[in-house]
């Protein structure tokens, strides 16, 4: 053991350690993002979401109007040579969903939006978990979240007539040729009247693995077994598609097939703006059986985080830069809404 | 020098210096993940969840460990406010390490998250509760950042200016006389 230093070679240790200890708090306060300037973060986008639409507590930041449903998932049995999941075997998988519309404003009238989605959450018997939320439009306008936020950005409503400017919309599309398919499908979309006989896509590109861990990357589709039936033009009621919905699941359970799509080597698997080809091999691996729904601002999927990243043994995310980021907005999402919530009072 | 307490068992100094490795990494990884939503966000999450589940396992060895087996006093010739401050960040430290990964576990549970390996609930599934959980794993986390600084600079000032026997105690390698 040595003497305690003194005089100038004291001091020259201190300001090393002095140093060195600066330099890991500041490299901390660096993957924090507290200090340089951070790329895009989920904070960011959420912060647009609310200063679009404004500040909802308690609601979701995004598909902040919708209802719980309840069901169950009945597998083909069709995709298990696929994956190992246990989803694709079991025989009745029970189902927590949630039907939305898109935005952020939980008022908007239901009609108003051509956006419309369902999340599930299967949970099978062998104690995994599957969320999925899936949209109607079968691509997204863009590949990347930088390129998502300048598209929500470019939606902003413009004060004076509270709708986007389409000038800026178009700039946006000239600027971004990927949106292609995104503009095809809406100007051929025509709204149905009901979410049951809307169709739903993962948008996203997933991988199944199998048993040999061979791996297989798919896309899904939620397909209505009930017949489409143009939106009227006349709606008055604000909660149409909820009291629609309401009415039909009174009458009996709704089905989708879950319809699985095979990607063929150099399918852009990556990239949520791009379509496969229509002649690629698909499968159905069972249907969604939706059987009742909840009343309003309750039920089971309340309180959940339909994060598409939450994935049983079996399915594995793609490198999709959107699937990331909607997981990573989506956990802030839940955060924050978490936080605004009352012991009482949550909302759907 | 054949006292028994002139050093950690060379168990405890292994699990010590492997702790902190995998702490630091684990305060950058969470620290970095939550403002990130490049694809390296899932795999982020993922290994904060592993590593945390394994500083979850080492440190209860570590506190049988330091109940168990005899360890070196802080020195006698310290000031009496630095054996103070000595005695205080060492239960903080310990407490920190076994509070941080039981509150991610239960805000998982809260949340309504999957756990890694399935691990059961130990928090009822409610929003209100995930809040309060969630803002006390953040805040607990930054606590154990400055905690494990303050360490490290005491650590350093033994070493380097003070040239005590302290750091020698935790050496990770094999002590030389």
């Amino acid at each position: 053991m040595k003497t305690p230093l003194h005089g100038p070679a004291k001091y020259v240790r201190l300001i090393a350690i002095g140093a060195g200890l600066t330099a890991l708090a500041c490299s901390f306060a660096y993957a924090a993002g507290w200090i340089g300037t951070p790329g895009l973060t989920p904070q960011r986008i959420i912060d647009t979401f609310e200063a679009q639409a404004g500040h909802h507590p308690g609601y979701r930041k995004n598909h902040a109007k919708g209802i719980c449903v309840t069901g169950h998932f009945a597998s083909s049995g069709l995709a298990r040579s696929l994956s190992t999941a246990r989803v694709f075997s079991q025989p009745r998988v029970p189902v927590i969903g949630r039907f939305a519309i898109g935005g952020a404003n939980p008022s908007t009238p239901d009609t108003k939006v051509p956006t419309r989605s369902l999340a599930v959450q299967f949970a099978t018997d062998d104690g995994q978990v599957w969320r999925s939320g899936m949209n109607n439009p079968p691509v997204l306008a863009v590949g990347t979240p930088q390129a998502f936020y300048q598209q929500v950005l470019a939606m902003t409503p413009d004060p004076a007539t509270g709708k986007p400017d389409p000038a800026r919309m178009q700039a946006f599309f000239a600027a971004h040729p990927e949106s292609a398919a995104f503009r095809a499908w809406a100007s051929s979309y025509k709204a149905s009247d009901s979410f049951a006989n809307t169709g739903y896509n993962s948008i996203n590109a997933f991988r199944l693995i199998d048993a040999a861990g061979h791996v297989q990357p798919v896309r899904w589709q939620l397909v209505p077994e009930t017949a489409f039936n143009a939106l009227p033009s006349d709606v008055r009621d604000v909660d149409y598609l909820q009291h629609d919905l309401r009415q039909r699941l009174a009458q009996g359970p709704l089905r989708w097939s879950l319809r699985l799509t095979l990607a063929e080597p150099g399918d852009p698997v990556d990239d949520p703006s791009q379509a496969w080809p229509d002649d690629r091999r698909s499968i159905d691996a069972g249907m969604l059986v939706i059987e009742s729904v909840e009343p309003p601002e309750q039920g089971a999927c309340r309180d959940l985080n339909f994060d598409p990243l939450i994935l049983p043994q079996g399915i594995k995310a793609s490198a999709d830069p959107i699937l990331a980021a909607r997981s990573a907005a989506y956990a802030e999402s839940f955060n924050r809404r978490s936080r605004e919530t009352q012991p009482s009072g949550a909302r759907p | 020098m054949t006292s028994p307490s002139i050093a950690f068992h060379p168990l405890h100094r292994l699990i010590h210096w492997l702790m902190a490795a995998l702490i630091l990494a684990q305060l950058f990884i969470g620290v970095s993940m939550i403002g990130d939503l490049s694809v390296r966000h899932g795999q982020f999450i993922q290994w904060h969840k592993a590593i945390g589940l394994a500083l979850l396992a080492l440190v209860l060895l570590r506190i049988g460990l330091r109940l168990a087996l005899a360890h070196p006093a802080i020195p006698n010739d310290l000031p009496r406010v630095q054996r103070l401050a000595a005695g205080i960040s060492h239960w903080v430290l310990y407490a920190l390490m076994l509070a941080m990964p039981l509150l991610g576990w239960a805000m998982l549970s809260a949340g309504g998250y999957p756990r890694p390996l399935q691990l059961p609930a130990i928090a009822p599934h409610d929003l209100h509760l995930y809040a309060l959980l969630r803002q006390a794993h953040g805040w607990a986390g930054y606590l154990l950042f400055a905690t494990v600084l303050v360490h490290l600079g005491a650590a350093l000032m033994h070493a380097l200016v003070r040239r005590d026997g302290v750091m020698r105690s935790m050496w990770p390698g094999p002590l030389r006389r």
